[in-house]
Order: C-alpha cells, then structure tokens, then sequence
C-alpha cells in the first residue's frame, strides 16, 4: 500500500470539493473494494476522502412513488427495507445473493456501483493488464477467461462488471444522482452510467473527474414476478458466471438485464419483445455480436438456459 | 517400548475416557481467540520487526539485477535479503523447492527477496519498491504436452512402487469380456487452510527460535538445518496450533527461511506471514493428474484385468502424485498393472494434499467402477461387493488386519436408501432438478510411526504430557489426553497436554492419517512406564496395581495417585516403536460414501443434497473429533467434485486463480447435512491403542461419489474434474 493522506468531510459537495484539489483522490464509503486493492496496490490514491460522515443513508419514497436510496445506505438495509422487499423484490434478491452477510454491513449503495471488476490479470499486478496499466496489454484474453466478458468487450480488455445490485438496478430502470464541487447536481441513467471498454477500459463509467454519487433513485413500481437467478460454481459468495434480473408480467411480457457477461450489466429494450415468444428468441437477440473466447463461449447457452429457467419459475 | 506382536488386553480397553465423544480440551482457547498461532506469539518477541517476502514476477528465467536503491530508502526499512546476501542456502529434505531463489527463477511467485522494515505496511509498501530485472526462458507448463515424454520415476520415500505387475495384465485384459478403458484428469489443487504459511524467527546468538506453523517438528528442524547449513542443536521449534495444514505445511517453506535470514539480517525478531495470494504459486499443491484406467471382467461381475497408469508433473528432483496407490489393494483381480509417470513442469511444486495419491487416484477409479457396473448392468454396491478381498491381491496370503468394505458398503446402502436409485439415468426430476444418487468405496493406508512422549505426575496427582506431537485442528490435544487419563486412572481435567515444541521427545507429527494413532502410542509407552514408576514409588506390584478414579488400587489398599510424586515429581520418558506386524499384514482404512445430488435441468448447477460415510478405521479415540474429521474431509471431496481448480495459464505459466476469491472452495450453503457412521474396529495388529487415522480416509473417494451421483441424475459422464455446469449443459436437456 502506497502512502496516502486523508480527510474526512462533512458533506457531499465538501467531498466533491475536497476530491477537486488533490488528483488521483478517492472518496472511501464502506472500503470493501478499495481497501483490498489499495493493499495489493492496484489502486494506489495519494489521498483518501472518507465521507462516512456526510449524510446520505436514507430511503426515502419520492413524491412521484419512487424510491430515492441515498448513496450510503448499506447494502444489508437496503435488502431489508420494506419497501424494496415489498415493491423491488428484484433488489433486494440480488443483494443478498452477493458478497456475504459481513461484507453487506459495510458495502454501500454507490460503492457497490462503483465496485471494479474481479478479472484474475487485473488483480495480479505482474501481469499485463489495460485496465490496471493503460496500454500495457491484456493477458486474459489468451488465459483463463472462463468467468470473463462475452459481449460489450473490446480486443483491449474482456473483463465484466462483477455485482450483482447493478443489474437488477438496471432492470428496475434505476437513475444514478450525483453532484460535483460546484454544488451542481446530475441525474444520469443506469443505461448509459457505465462506459464500455473499447480501447480505455480503464475509464469505466461516465461519472466526471470529482463528481459524487449521492443516490440511486427507482421509479415507481411495476409490479410483476421478480426473480434474480444468479448462477455460479458455488451456491454462496461467489461472483455471478451468469445471473438473470427479471421481472416478468403476467401477459409474459418483461424485462430482463444480465450480470456477468459484459462490462456492464447488460439488457437490451429492443429484445424484450421478444420474451413472449421464449428464451430462444430473446437470448439470440440480447446477444447479438457477442465475441466469447473458446473458454467463455459456454456463457452463451448458459444466458439462454439461465433466461428460460427464470421463465419457467415465473410461470409456476 | 517396542510393538512386536498383536496387541492383548490393556488399559485401554476399559474405554472410560478412550472412545467418548469428549469436547476438545483446547475448544475454549479457540473460541475465544486465545488460543495462540504462529504470528500471534507477540509475548515472546518483544520489538519484532517485519519481513515481507517478494515472489517472482515470471514462470521461469534469471534475475538480471534488483536495484533496491528506492526500497532501502523507504521509510522504516531494516534490511533486504536476496539469494545473493544470504550466502549458501541448500533444498530441504522433502521439498525439493528452492526457498530463497535467485539468480534462477524456477516457478513463478518462488521467493526472490525478503524485505524487513519496523511495520508490516512498511515492509509491504518498500517490497513493491523493489525493481526487480527479469530474462524470461520458455517454461513446460502443460502436463498434456509433455505427458507422452515423461518417464517412469524413481521410488521415492513415500507412496507405491513406481510400476507393479502381477499375472499378465496384457493378455487377461485383452481376453476379456467386458472392458473399459477411459482416461480421467484432476486439477491442480491447493489446500487453502485458513490459517496461512506464518513464522516469526528469533536469534540469540547463533541459536534460532522459530515459532511457526508446521505440522512436522521433526522434519522441521532437520529441514531448517539443512537450508540454513546450522547445528540441528541449535534450532528449537514451535507450533503450538495450526490453523488447518492439509499437507502443505509438512516441514520448512519459505516464511521460516524468510524470517529466519532476515532476523540474522536485521539483528532483531521478525515476523514474517506469507499474503494469501502468493501461497497458491509459491508454496505447495496438490497436482494435476491425466489419468488411464483399464478394468476387464467376466460377464458375472469378476474383475480379471485392473491397470492404472498415472501422469503427474512437478519441478525436477520432486515426486510424483500416487494415484495408482489404491488401486493395488481395494479390489481382487488376478492380473494387475499400475505405473507412474513423472514429467518435469515449470510450475510450483507438486507435493502432498490429504490423502495425496489416494484422493486423486480413487477420484479416477471409482468412476471407472461405475462405468464398469453400467457396462456388466449390475448394481456399482453389488459390482464392488462381488470383488472384494480379504487379502493383498498383490500378495496373496497376505491378510488385511481388519477390513469391512463390504459392511461399510452394505450399511451406508440401508442407511443412505440406496434401494431407492433409479438404474436409468436422467429419470428422477423435481421441478427444474434432475436428481441421482451415487457411491464410492474408500480406502487409505494407516502407517503407525515412531514416537515418543514424556509424562510427568505431580504431588497434586496431575499428570502432564509432553510430545512434539502437533494439532492442525485434528483434535490431537484431546486424545492426547484421553490416553493419558485413560492409562493413568484419572479424569481428563487432571491432564494437562503440551504439543508442539522440538524440546519435547519427537513424534512423527501431523500427516500422512498416521499422527493420532502413533502420538497415542507414544503416550501410552510413556505412561506404561509411570504407572511402573508410580508402583515403585508406592511399594506396590505393578502387576496388582489397578489405576482407577484417581487412585491406584493395590490389594485392599488405596493410594492417591499423586502421593506416588509427595517426594518429588515423576518424570518418566519413552517411545513406541515397532516390529514387522505392518509388513505381514496389510493394514488399511475403509470406507464407503453414499452422495444424492441435485442437477439445474437449465443451468447444470450441482447441489449435494445428502451425504453418508461410512468409515472403519481402527478404534474411534474419540467420535466427536473423528466425526469432525471425517465431515471436514467430505466437505473437501464436495470441492474437489465441484470447484477446487487452480487453473494454469499455459501462457504465463502460473496457477491464475491465486487467492480465496478465484479458488473456490466449499462454503456452508454448499453442504448439506453430513451423516457419519463409524463402524467398530478394534485392530490389535496396530499398536495397544489399536488405533488407526482417519483424517484422510474420509475425502477419500468422495468425489467420485458426486460425480456418480451426477451421472445417474444425468446420464452425463464427466471424467475431467472439476465437474463444472459448463462441462454439462451442452448435454443437458431441459425438457427430460
């Protein structure tokens, strides 16, 4: 670990003000992800911003019947807040399908957002690696690449987005809120929140230089069947080879984003037509222009399968 | 004392403290944290200073040159010590692995440098500061590859002869009838105990203290000896628990090399730990396998032919995996053939891992026993009962000691509802599950070895044991005790028990399934003798003397067992060792598991939903710890079955997949209630405890147990383990 200074500030725009005059700061919530990279040095901030203290931890209903989750909210209440429990069923079930109960304790809502990819090559510091080193090259597209990216990749990086909270955000048409050292606020939709890897993989969501997220805010309900099917090689604690955020109506029409397979978590609108009509349909329309490796390429019928199991569940 | 002939009736026969389900001794120590590992012995070192070890950053090449310009001026370093600065350093005895390296680099993650600074993070923080100048050279990380050219090994000092042939293999599998001959693969594994590689190193002048976690003092203090060039006098050594060794902490790697130079180095204590996701590549694993095997039979089930030939790698000079060890005794068959092949890999050194040889091996056979019941169609108990044998099929004439595979199989068959599988594959669904039920036989080898103990009883009638015995979380302090209470007539809490210490007479330590049932013996040759001491001290016969309650009956007179010591304390030293009974019988463990699991009909997920063992091994010391045991090594064969890879870059040439998020192992939701059954065995031909190990019996056989269960819920044979959904879904159909 790099030695680093640090601060604590009292609010979110002192946090964002605070991260304006030291570059390369990071703001510190729970730690979960940070401090296991700092130690490793694959991250290595010369400052750290802890905004433990700012606020931020309430849940909130918008006047609109939404749901406003304040960015510090951990990720055990929020799994058991009972309006999620009651209304984002979805939510809550990917929460606690990752990470284990003392990680969730600490984990946040905006860190968990923000919580970087768990590829073998990026955490082993003598391998080569774009996201870590830019330009440096990628070793996991010629290695192990079993648990890595099958679509929303580039030839500079095939590393996933590893949560699993993301992805039911995604399916519940979460926007992420944030605010900047100005004070000025921006309302950015989990759609475009993070960046796909081309050729900067290590430039992984929009958010700008000293921008705070602050919340994740849900629309109102949609109510449905709300099944998280996250498939892995072990039945706890363990980061998702495939899982499935799905809510399905009652006519058979849904939504449906997926975890583990792209840099993002990955739903495409325009397939969700599609639903009715089966996993099949649906699954080769998500993953058009997919490019697995020879290792990952099971990723594909697994999507499909993981898709039709969660259709069959909902249709019981 | 020396074990000569089978065994009559002894103390230990009473079973008053021997064979209860006693809660550890050293359970509360435990659960309250006090109990002390090898880093946490902060009383003993005052102002330690703290060593960082840097692993190489290639497979394989030199060292060009290490600036260390920028580390040395890190804020709180102490000292760097490199091949260069440590002078001569020798491989251990056991390990072939260099444990400093430099200017070659043999593996990747090979220890090339300690650095020792006043704080950990400083340590940790000047090591990356390090500019270390590699020149790479090709490496042979494939096994496949390099399959075709490896030779036969020399015998080595553990594990079967490299090849074994009896009858004529060739010619009774080429006549016969029905036959199989498919090849199996398993992984690499690592033993991913909880506890990791950790040692702090003191010198007082030219003697060296090492408080480190190693599960064989003797060995230990020989290899450090031998690495360092030191007087073996000179060396005291102590591991007075272990958090969980599984074999890879058998003698001397790196932490204790590391701590011990860079203490003479930097003229202080220093601890040194080793970070998690260097242990995968720079210490010990189990290695992968390519495994043949050849069954033929008679069309009634007789197994006529049986060969098992093993492909394992390691650096050169290391050993190879025995997987061919069961193979030689589980079955009858008249004409047999095994052998070994060893290739040299550029990877980290292959060495032992819980039950080494047997757990790879029998992953491989007892599928191949599977398959073979599916092509004669006859149930796989039946198959494995109709060749049982109860003598060396290698040896004839040669009797087991004890063997009850058939009762194992027979019981675990009634208690587990073996009835009740379907022969069809593929045929039992509940909703999206597909459900199957599989078996395996088990066995391992149960080796008595040399060791010694010494009691003590005091005027307060406690009696105190002292062995190097250790504890790897096995349980050896509480039989340790029972044995002792057990021979000298008195409750466990008038014990008292002291493991670990290479001033204590030497036992053969924790490995191999042989550390209860040896240690044991020593302390009963120990107390044999304080009994007699006791006697002596108290004018009595020892034939007469009866040790009961706290006291010694003799005649119509009671004594007070402590008023054998009012003068002065007994101390009394001896040690077990042994004849040729191991050589005119075979003396093994057995077993059988009995596995349901549930395979996603849509996602090809494994669960285990219900698992038997059935285990015969000896007398049960204590069935709570031999329980645990036993359920701790299901739950590693449930892992071996379903996740435990450490996967090779064939590229880069390292195990990817180096810390305890990228090598999975089994967590709780993965394992569902265990039931153990222990069938009685009393084996005189062991030692007076009658005794046998049963640590590693218990993985044994276990994933081939799962993967047979995965089959008959399936109908898809997956013989290249780990047994993963992306190996099954492209067979698996949705609809049944």
């Amino acid at each position: 670990m790099k030695t680093f200074t640090y601060e604590r500030v009292n609010t979110p725009v002192e946090a964002a003000a605070a991260a304006a005059r030291t570059p390369g700061a990071k703001f510190l919530a729970g730690g979960t992800n940070l401090l296991d990279l700092m130690k490793l040095e694959i991250e290595a901030p010369p400052h750290i911003i802890d905004i433990g203290k700012i606020g931020l931890d309430k849940i909130e209903s918008t006047p609109a019947g939404g749901l406003l989750i304040g960015a510090l909210v951990n990720n055990t209440d929020l799994a058991a807040h009972s309006i999620v429990r009651r209304d984002y069923g979805l939510l809550s079930r990917a929460l606690l399908a990752g990470a284990s109960g003392q990680l969730r304790n600490k984990a946040t809502t905006a860190g968990n957002l923000l919580q970087r990819t768990r590829c073998p090559y990026f955490y082993d510091t003598n391998q080569l690696c774009n996201k870590r080193v830019p330009g440096s090259g990628c070793a996991a597209i010629a290695g192990f690449s079993r648990q890595l990216g099958i679509i929303g990749t580039s030839n500079a990086c095939i590393a996933t987005y590893p949560g699993d909270m993301a992805v039911a955000m995604r399916a519940l048409d979460a926007t992420v809120e944030t605010v900047n050292a100005k004070g000025a606020k921006r309302a950015l939709s989990l759609d475009r929140f993070y960046r796909l890897p081309g050729q900067t993989p290590h430039l992984e969501t929009i958010l700008e230089k000293n921008e705070l997220i602050t919340a994740v805010l849900l629309p109102p309900p949609v109510g449905g069947v709300h099944i998280y099917h996250k498939v892995r090689d072990r039945a706890s604690y363990a980061f998702a080879l495939v899982s499935v955020a799905a809510i399905i109506q009652k006519n058979g029409s849904g939504r449906v984003a997926v975890g583990g397979i792209a840099p993002r978590p990955w739903r495409v609108e325009g397939a969700e037509s599609l639903l009715p009509s089966g996993a099949k349909a649906f699954a080769a329309q998500l993953l058009t222009g997919a490019r697995p490796t020879k290792e990952n390429e099971y990723k594909l019928a697994l999507v499909e399968r993981t898709v039709a199991a969660v259709l069959n569940e909902a249709n019981h | 004392m020396k074990f000569e002939t089978p065994a009559g009736i002894n103390p230990i026969d009473k079973q008053t403290v021997i064979g209860k389900p006693t809660d550890r001794i050293e359970g509360p120590l435990k659960t309250t944290g006090t109990a002390k590992y090898a880093y946490e012995h902060n009383d003993v070192v005052s102002n330690p200073a703290y060593g960082y070890v840097v692993g190489a950053a290639i497979a394989k090449g030199r060292i060009k040159s290490i600036d260390q310009t920028k580390a040395k001026a890190a804020p709180g370093v102490l000292a760097i010590v490199t091949a260069a600065s440590a002078g001569p350093l020798k491989p251990g005895q056991f390990y072939v692995d260099k444990l400093l390296a430099g200017p070659d680099i043999d593996h990747y993650h090979q220890a090339v440098a300690v650095v020792v600074a006043e704080t950990f993070e400083q340590a940790r923080a000047a090591a990356s500061l390090l500019k270390i100048s590699y020149t790479k050279t090709k490496g042979a990380f494939d096994l496949a590859a390099a399959k075709d050219s490896a030779p036969v090994p020399k015998q080595g000092q553990f594990g079967p002869p490299p090849q074994t042939n009896v009858g004529d293999f060739g010619g009774a599998f080429a006549s016969a009838p029905v036959k199989l001959d498919e090849t199996y693969t398993t992984p690499d594994q690592t033993h991913a105990m909880m506890e990791p590689h950790a040692t702090i190193a003191r010198w007082d002048g030219d003697k060296l203290t090492c408080w480190s976690s190693i599960q064989q003092i003797n060995w230990g203090v020989r290899d450090i000896a031998t690495v360092l060039g030191i007087p073996k006098e000179n060396i005291r050594l102590i591991s007075t628990f272990i958090g969980g060794g599984f074999g890879g902490k058998g003698t001397v790697l790196s932490d204790i090399i590391a701590a011990s130079l860079a203490a003479r180095a930097a003229g202080r204590p220093v601890k040194v730990a080793l970070p998690r996701p260097l242990i995968m590549n720079n210490t010990t694993h189990r290695p992968a396998t390519i495994q043949r095997i050849r069954i033929g039979a008679t069309p009634d089930g007789t197994i006529t032919a049986i060969g098992h030939e093993n492909w394992s790698g390691n650096l050169p000079g290391g050993r190879p995996e025995s997987s061919t060890a069961s193979t030689r005794l589980l079955y009858a068959g008249a004409n047999r053939f095994t052998q070994l092949r060893l290739a040299v890999l550029d990877l980290a050194e292959g060495n032992a891992m819980r039950a080494p040889g047997e757990a790879t091996g029998m992953m491989a056979l007892e599928i191949a026993m599977d398959e073979m019941a599916e092509k004669l169609k006859m149930d796989p108990v039946a198959f494995r009962l109709k060749n049982d044998t109860q003598e060396d099929p290698e040896k004839p004439g040669r009797k087991f000691s004890t063997r009850k595979l058939v009762e194992c199989l027979q019981t675990g068959a009634t208690k587990f509802g073996w009835s009740k599988r379907q022969t069809q594959p593929g045929t039992v669904r509940e909703g999206q599950w597909l459900i199957g039920m599989g078996v395996a036989s088990a066995i391992r080898g149960a080796p008595v070895m040399k060791s010694a103990a010494r009691v003590r009883l005091s005027r307060e009638g406690i009696v105190t044991v002292e062995t190097d015995m250790t504890d790897i979380g096995t349980g050896s302090y509480t039989i340790i005790g029972q044995t002792a209470a057990e021979m000298m007539g008195v409750s466990l809490d008038k014990v008292v028990v002291t493991l670990g210490d290479s001033t204590f007479p030497e036992s053969p330590g924790s490995g191999g399934q042989w550390g209860a049932a040896s240690a044991t013996s020593g302390v009963y040759a120990a107390c044999v003798k304080l009994r007699e001491a006791v006697a002596n001290s108290l004018g009595v016969h020892i034939e007469d003397a009866e040790f009961v309650g706290g006291q010694v009956l003799a005649g119509n007179r009671s004594h007070p067992l402590g008023d054998a010591a009012k003068a002065a304390e007994l101390v009394v030293t001896d040690e077990m060792t042994y004849g040729t009974l191991s050589r005119e019988y075979a003396q093994d463990t057995f077993g059988a598991h009995f596995v349901e699991v549930g395979v996603n009909s849509y996602t090809g997920e494994v669960r285990v939903r219900r698992m038997v063992a059935i285990c015969h091994a000896g007398r049960v010391l204590n069935p709570k710890t031999a329980r645990s045991q036993v359920i701790g090594a299901m739950t590693m064969g449930v892992g071996a079955a379903l996740m435990e890879e450490l996967v090779v870059d064939k590229h880069v040439g390292f195990f990817v997949n180096h810390d305890l998020a990228g090598y999975e192992v089994p967590v709780h939701a993965d394992i569902p209630h265990q039931e153990v059954i222990l069938l009685e065995d009393i084996d005189p031909t062991m030692s007076p405890m009658k005794a046998k190990g049963i640590g590693e019996l218990g993985m044994v056989g276990v994933a081939a147990a799962v993967a047979n269960a995965v089959y008959n819920a399936t109908g898809i044979r997956v013989r290249d383990y780990p047994i993963t959904l992306d190996k099954l879904i492209d067979k698996l159909s949705i609809n049944g």
